[in-house]
């Protein structure tokens, strides 16, 4: 999935990211404690590079050039093999994202079902086009392979809820309780 | 007779089935027979029950067990893993057996692991299947306290442990060999064959990849026995299997029904039959990489030989349905942009063939395509097909495009004299 990303847009986003420190430099004692516990069920830690990015980008929303150098350090998996790792999996982000991933299925039955129409519902209400995150930083649209709901196209997945049989007031609705859970939470 | 073994704890509520249930309703019954007969006895059992691979391929389960080396000389560590990596266009199946019933996969594996002599398991499932994955972590412990899993099975020498690996996307995963690769920690690219994984698989050491509905065969296989197996099928195939209907019908969902169900009664008695005023143009019989049927292949049993002679694939058996009020040239783009976006990118006619196919048919459903476009496009079905590439990937995404060129050519013609898409 390419990003369409604006590079003022990564450039603020970075920069708020950095002001807060969960978002880079070494891992926390809760990540390594996480990655220990995958690492334990392969016979050498080099195995465990793709959930150790999954496991830290559940942290820290994304994966920047300081993340994958302490995953590195870590694990002692050379930057550039855990680089090709983290650039080929569709669902490990080397950009920022916004705090809500849209996960719009693109797939046959959702596109026999209306998902095109959904997804332009999307881009007018949010005025971002797959891979691009709204102004307000809040949400990312990514176009996602088969959910597997097929019975109940068209689907969406945010973040890790799916949310099945979808129309435009339904869209309608869960960007609104997300733009108002967010507001309602202190920022960070 | 029991005749839903693969669905007999899946209930109207969207829970797991507990160990308490799974137990109550005969669970690890397979698993505790299993565990006194001889590792060779079950695999000629699998075999004889006819049990194919239901992730697509359609390969007999006990045939392919059969393959990995034992006895003395043989690599001591082995692997059981399951390919849990559902991302077919159009499948819904894995997500409702792991969500519904953990255990039933587990009790498989188990089986699967004893056979082979595997003492680690791996459950490769897809980063998107977040509750099935919490699911079979939790059966997995409670299989663990109960003595089914962990060390020393039923007081015995036998040890197996099975974990899940949460992956991240990409539909080539499900490509055993690539799935093998991202398993390791490295890039999902496919692996050249032989050797084959049951040899030299994971960390080059015997493994056995199947399927999430295969392994959940094989609990009630065992225990129920190889004519009760046989018999359970209505057609050639042996055996019950979780068929699904999408697309604009009235009822569409999963139903587990007997091999060699026809297809007539899938699609219009289970899922109801078309939406008001739309007629069934065509379908995919088991996934987008399958190629199209039409209305007169509706009386045929949903058997892998009779789908494959009928010049498509039984798949994944989830059917997605084309009806008369939808572009079969848009639904072949958006067939054609999914597998040029999950190319691996290793061989040049994936890579670079694909998104060729993409741009030719883009025009063509924009009103732009040339008269020559069509040769184009049959020319490029040759290019990317059996042969040609280093994995099924590409030859898949030929199936839906060549049989559509045939099935809806005059859709196609329309698309390029009229310039425009006639169904917008």
């Amino acid at each position: 999935m390419s990003s369409l990303l604006e590079p003022e847009l990564i450039e603020v986003m970075e920069h708020s990211n950095r002001d807060s420190d969960k978002f880079s430099g070494p891992l926390t004692a809760e990540e390594k404690e996480e990655i220990d516990r995958e690492a334990s069920h392969y016979e050498n830690k080099s195995s465990v590079g793709l959930e150790a990015l999954r496991i830290v980008q559940k942290h820290r929303r994304w994966i920047s050039d300081d993340t994958i150098q302490a995953i590195s350090n870590y694990l002692d998996i050379p930057v550039a093999e855990l680089e090709s790792v983290a650039t080929y999996f569709q669902l490990i982000f080397r950009q920022p994202v916004g705090k809500e991933v849209i996960y719009l299925c693109k797939s046959a039955s959702c596109w026999v079902m209306g998902c095109d129409r959904l997804q332009k519902h999307i881009t007018e209400t949010l005025a971002i086009e797959p891979g691009q995150t709204s102004a307000d930083g809040i949400f990312t649209l990514l176009e996602t392979p088969c959910l597997g709901d097929c019975d109940k196209a068209p689907v969406l997945m945010l973040g890790e809820e799916m949310h099945r049989n979808l129309d435009e007031s339904a869209i309608d609705d869960l960007i609104d309780k997300k733009k108002k859970y967010h507001a309602d939470k202190s920022p960070d | 007779m029991l005749t839903n073994p693969l669905t007999k704890n899946v209930t109207d509520q969207n829970v797991a089935a507990d160990l308490g249930r799974y137990l109550e309703n005969g669970g690890y019954r397979g698993w505790r027979k299993a565990h006194t007969m001889a590792p060779d006895k079950i695999i000629e059992q699998v075999k004889d029950g006819g049990l194919r691979g239901r992730g697509g391929a359609g390969f007999n389960t006990g045939l392919k067990w059969s393959f990995v080396p034992r006895g003395e000389g043989s690599p001591e560590q082995k692997f059981i893993v399951c390919n849990a990596d559902e991302m077919e266009p159009g499948t819904f199946k894995d997500r409702l057996l792991m969500e519904r019933d953990p255990h039933l996969l587990l009790e498989g594996m188990a089986i699967a692991a004893y056979a082979i002599g595997a003492s680690i398991g791996y459950i490769f499932i897809r980063g998107e299947y977040h509750l099935a994955a919490e699911r079979l972590e939790n059966a997995i412990a409670e299989a663990r306290e109960q003595g089914f899993l962990g060390s020393n099975i039923f007081d015995s020498k036998f040890s197996l442990e099975i974990f899940v690996h949460r992956s991240a996307g990409n539909y080539i995963c499900g490509e055993e060999t690539a799935l093998l690769n991202a398993l390791e920690g490295r890039r999902a690219i496919p692996r050249a064959k032989p050797p084959f994984p049951q040899v030299s698989g994971l960390w080059g050491k015997p493994t056995v990849v199947n399927n999430v509905e295969t392994f959940c065969n094989i609990p009630h296989l065992i225990e129920l026995g190889v004519d009760w197996y046989r018999g359970l099928g209505r057609g050639e195939d042996a055996g019950s299997k979780v068929f699904g209907v999408s697309g604009k019908v009235n009822n569409p969902g999963t139903w587990e029904l007997p091999m060699g169900t026809p297809i007539r009664e899938i699609i219009e008695k289970h899922a109801g039959g078309m939406q008001d005023g739309l007629e069934l143009r065509g379908f995919l019989p088991g996934g987008g990489s399958t190629d199209f049927l039409g209305p007169e292949h509706l009386d045929l049993p949903m058997d892998y030989d009779v789908i494959g002679k009928a010049g498509s694939r039984m798949g994944t058996g989830t059917i997605i349905v084309l009806d008369n009020q939808t572009c079969p040239v848009g639904l072949v783009l958006n067939l054609s942009q999914f597998f040029a976006r999950e190319s691996c990118g290793w061989c040049t006619p994936c890579r670079d063939g694909l998104p060729w196919v993409v741009k030719i048919l883009q025009r063509i459903e924009d009103g732009e395509g040339l008269p020559e476009d069509l040769d184009l496009l049959r020319e490029q079905c040759q290019r990317i097909g059996p042969g040609k590439t280093f994995c099924a990937l590409a030859p898949g995404a030929a199936e839906p495009l060549q049989s559509a060129l045939k099935l809806f050519e005059q859709d196609f013609i329309d698309h390029i004299e009229n310039h425009c898409c006639p169904y917008e």
